[in-house]
């Protein structure tokens, strides 16, 4: 067993400990928001907080967050109501959506560290996410936004 | 295996539609205008009584629940489809539950595909335009109608105002939901004609700026369901280990390691590959790296060496004695061009590239004696239903289709492979569901690919450099031969999926068209923008060589071009204000490419520098202008020119996929390059919509354009050296450089 928070709950997983944490959040603790895109950290779909560091869940064992806090898409805010998500609706940014819990949470861990970025700041710190729809122009429009309303 | 599916199904007329009550079996999602933005929820349809037809559901509560009856891929459908029923229904927006239809081609096909639940082809808008504003109409006349009886006075003393029906004479309304209540359904129902239609000019939420997608707010907070997020109760893992090569099956298998893994319940010998069975996705995984398997050496496709062929299919090209079929035949080019006073002869190629969805393909099955039921991101109901019924034995009837949210599809979707997977591993443990999980591994090596494709061109000039004729040959295998035989047949011989974007709105005086066709026996697929993704490229770069050849400026020239199309010349001339076309940059240069496919007018125009020592092209910036008809959602359609520009630079600079021996050299996004932030340029574009014309289909058009821009931009920038091969790889561009 390996206990570790997610989203400000306490679990304990049975599974194997090497089992990639991005099994463990999606199809042991049922929490699908976080995707799986590639597997070997190339897509940045599967991205978590890890104790508030953007992580690649997919290159992350189970072991490795024995007695840490995993954050995931469905716990970076109460209400769904993130300066971040607010201006992804507000730019209409989803087209499949399918990268965006990755994209957001890539882009949350920036906004904490920098809340005002440059735009070369952005492109540099969002350059391991893949979105194959093309939604990258809105991506920086909506975290600009954000860093501007927030 | 052949996987090869006959779509039998009815055509339904445009003018005509069954009036039947359908029930809807999941809800995806419901949403309104930015105000209450946060809305959306999966939930179910609301419950009510008052269905006037298999569309629309109308609660006591007012809520209007409106079938949906495409895929959602992130092309918008799920929104701009029953936005039209909404529209014509005059239904308030913000009341609107958008149901996904079942499988049931009878009352959601789409007239465009013959009456197939499809989406696919751009033909979603198109095909279920004109039916879904009837429907909308014939709901709001069967509303009418009730109120009618209900008010007591001539329907024709009644107008609506959204979800409710008002009596100017007396001052009383009635709302969609008070009817819904006591109201009854006339009897004969009215039917709707296009006199029904509402105009332009009271449209709502047709062509709104305002208009947002109703999915957008599920995908920013991880709710939104896609298929990979299926969960049902005791359902179990599933992965297939695929062979190597196309058509070769597994010989023998050692699973003596991979069912010691803890949780692995069941290795399954499949005729294609190996599937196992599991408690858990990582012990499927980890028992799939375990399996020893040999494989047959037999398949045609062990000599598909991608390079080797393409040369090949160059060299059937240029030989002007191979004959294909005639896809366009306007006047006698060969002659014309055997009496010009100048040939451009030249030859146009694109290397294989894949979908990258960015989810992998994915389904979840159960199968219980002869019924089956799937969850599924398809492209296509009918399809899956159909495969579905032939891996369990069974009928398509007993087979229920759930088609979740698509991850991106881009074409790949409309595949069976997927459905396959997951049938024949559900039907090893009868009554349990399995879901099948494809690594990004699986999904590179074993995509159905856009062909590989040679074009020849010959363009015959006269003394002033006016064309006289243009011929243009194509040589790559059939996508239709393999989805589609019988109409292939039919068609004799033609690919319209693989030839598309080879006519064109251009006056030329004679024009001929040939499709070669080749069969080397790997599966090839449709694609974003499947043939004018590089038809245009051969198209738009050789109007580019012309006007070089007579000293013309491209732009001027494409102009002259299109005399007789003002729509066309509209879309040209904004695009060349927005990018400043006679303004010179330094160390830059500007393409333009044009495209009329799926009858949309687009035209590009791109900006780009060249590092001449590294060969790498910097794509700085994209203008857009495109005239799409009707825009009914402006703001989603700016979004699809956004992403398919992205798209189409991303594969004319970098997406290849090499085979060597029929194994796929790329495997996953270290080795298949798709285009990042960090290389996407910025991107304007205008809509220019003429509500005049019916609407196109949006998720391609922006797409073929791009790939000839950049290069035309580049022999602009260099002088004349022309790029002639998907992808611009670096080598390629100091190739051409140093040439």
């Amino acid at each position: 067993m390996t206990a570790f928070t997610i989203n400000g709950r306490a679990v304990d997983v049975a599974a194997e400990p090497d089992t990639p944490l991005l099994w463990v959040i999606r199809e042991h603790l049922k929490l699908t928001g976080t995707k799986f895109g590639c597997g070997v950290a190339q897509c940045g779909a599967c991205t978590v907080h890890i104790d508030g560091e953007p992580t690649r869940s997919c290159q992350t064992q189970l072991q490795d967050v024995a007695g840490k806090k995993v954050t995931t898409i469905e716990g970076l805010s109460p209400k769904s109501n993130h300066p971040l998500q607010k201006a992804w609706i507000a730019e209409q940014v989803p087209q499949c959506g399918y990268c965006q819990s990755g994209q957001i949470m890539q882009a949350a861990a920036l906004l904490k560290k920098n809340p005002k970025p440059t735009r070369e700041q952005i492109v540099e710190h969002m350059d391991g996410n893949i979105c194959r729809c093309g939604t990258y122009v809105r991506i920086i429009s909506a975290i600009q936004r954000a860093a501007r309303e927030a | 295996m052949t996987e090869t599916l006959q779509l039998h199904t009815s055509a339904l007329s445009r003018r005509s539609f069954l009036v039947t009550t359908g029930g809807a079996s999941i809800a995806v999602a419901f949403g309104g205008l930015p105000d209450d933005a946060f809305g959306a929820t999966v939930a179910p349809a609301a419950k009510g009584n008052y269905k006037p037809n298999a569309w629309v559901t109308i609660a006591a509560d007012g809520t209007v629940s409106i079938i949906s009856p495409a895929s959602e891929m992130g092309q918008g459908v799920m929104t701009s489809m029953p936005v039209l029923v909404a529209e014509d229904m005059d239904a308030d927006w913000r009341k609107v539950r958008i149901v996904q239809a079942p499988a049931d081609a009878k009352n959601y096909g789409n007239p465009g595909f013959g009456g197939a639940q499809v989406t696919g082809g751009s033909r979603t808008t198109p095909g279920y335009y004109q039916m879904l504003r009837l429907v909308g109409a014939q709901t709001r006349k069967i509303i009418l109608a009730s109120a009618a009886g209900m008010l007591n006075v001539p329907v024709s003393e009644l107008t609506t105002e959204p979800n409710k029906v008002v009596h100017k004479r007396s001052g009383r309304t009635l709302g969609y939901g008070d009817i819904a209540k006591t109201g009854k359904l006339p009897d004969p129902l009215p039917q709707a004609t296009a006199d029904d239609l509402k105009p332009v000019a009271q449209w709502r939420y047709i062509g709104n700026p305002k208009m947002t997608r109703i999915d957008v707010p599920s995908k920013v907070d991880g709710s939104a369901k896609f298929g990979m997020d299926m969960q049902l109760p005791n359902m179990l893992y599933g992965a297939v280990l695929r062979a190597p090569v196309q058509g070769e099956k597994p010989e023998t298998i050692d699973d003596a390691a991979a069912k010691a893994v803890k949780g692995v319940m069941q290795i399954v010998p499949l005729p294609y590959g190996v599937g196992i069975i599991g408690q858990t996705v990582e012990a499927t995984k980890k028992a799939k790296d375990l399996l020893k398997v040999t494989w047959t050496n037999s398949s045609k496709v062990r000599s598909y060496t991608s390079d080797k062929l393409l040369e090949e299919y160059r060299s059937i090209a240029r030989d002007l004695g191979k004959t294909g079929v005639d896809v366009h035949k306007e006047g006698d080019a060969p002659a014309a061009i055997a009496g010009a006073a100048k040939v451009i002869a030249v030859d146009y190629l694109s290397d294989h590239v894949y979908h990258a969805t960015m989810e992998p393909m994915n389904a979840t099955a159960l199968v219980k004696g002869d019924t089956v039921e799937i969850w599924a991101p398809t492209q296509s109901p009918s399809i899956t239903q159909g495969f579905g019924a032939r891996m369990a034995g069974t009928t398509p009837d007993k087979v229920k289709v759930n088609t979740t949210l698509l991850g991106g599809g881009f074409g790949r979707r409309t595949e069976g492979d997927f459905i396959v997977d997951a049938v024949s591993l559900a039907k090893a443990v009868q009554g349990r569901p399995v879901k099948v999980i494809w690594s990004r591994e699986d999904d590179v090596q074993h995509d159905k690919y856009r062909p590989l494709e040679a074009q020849h061109v010959q363009v015959g000039l006269d003394a002033n450099g006016n064309i006289v004729g243009w011929r243009h040959r194509i040589v790559a295998q059939s996508i239709f031969a393999r989805t589609f035989p019988a109409q292939f047949e039919k068609g004799g011989g033609q690919d319209g999926s693989v030839t598309e974007g080879l006519e064109f709105n251009y006056h030329v005086p004679a024009h001929l068209v040939e499709y070669i066709r080749q069969d080397n026996g790997q599966d090839v697929g449709f694609w974003r923008a499947v043939g004018p993704g590089y038809t245009k490229f051969g198209v738009e770069c050789v109007i580019d060589e012309i006007a070089a050849a007579k000293g013309v400026d491209p732009l001027a020239f494409r102009l002259e071009l299109l005399k007789d199309q003002p729509r066309a010349r509209k879309v040209i001339e904004t695009v060349a204000k927005m990018a400043e076309w006679d303004r010179k940059r330094d160390g830059r240069a500007l393409g333009i490419a044009y495209s009329d496919a799926w009858g949309a007018h687009c035209a590009q125009i791109a900006e780009v520098s060249l590092n001449r020592q590294s060969g790498e092209i910097r794509v700085h910036n994209v203008w857009c202008a495109v005239d799409p008809g009707v825009a009914i959602q402006p703001l989603n359609i700016e979004a699809q020119m956004i992403g398919a520009i992205t798209h189409g630079a991303s594969h004319a600079l970098f997406e290849q996929i090499n085979f060597v021996n029929g194994e796929v050299q790329e495997s996953n996004f270290d080795t298949y390059r798709v285009m990042r932030m960090s290389e996407t340029p910025d991107i304007k574009v205008t809509v220019m919509p003429t509500p005049e014309n019916p609407p196109t289909g949006l998720g391609e058009v922006g797409l073929p354009p791009t790939g000839p821009a950049i290069a035309n931009a580049v022999a602009r920038l260099t002088g004349g050296v022309r790029l002639r091969h998907y992808p611009f790889l670096p080598e390629r561009v100091k190739a051409a450089l140093s040439a």
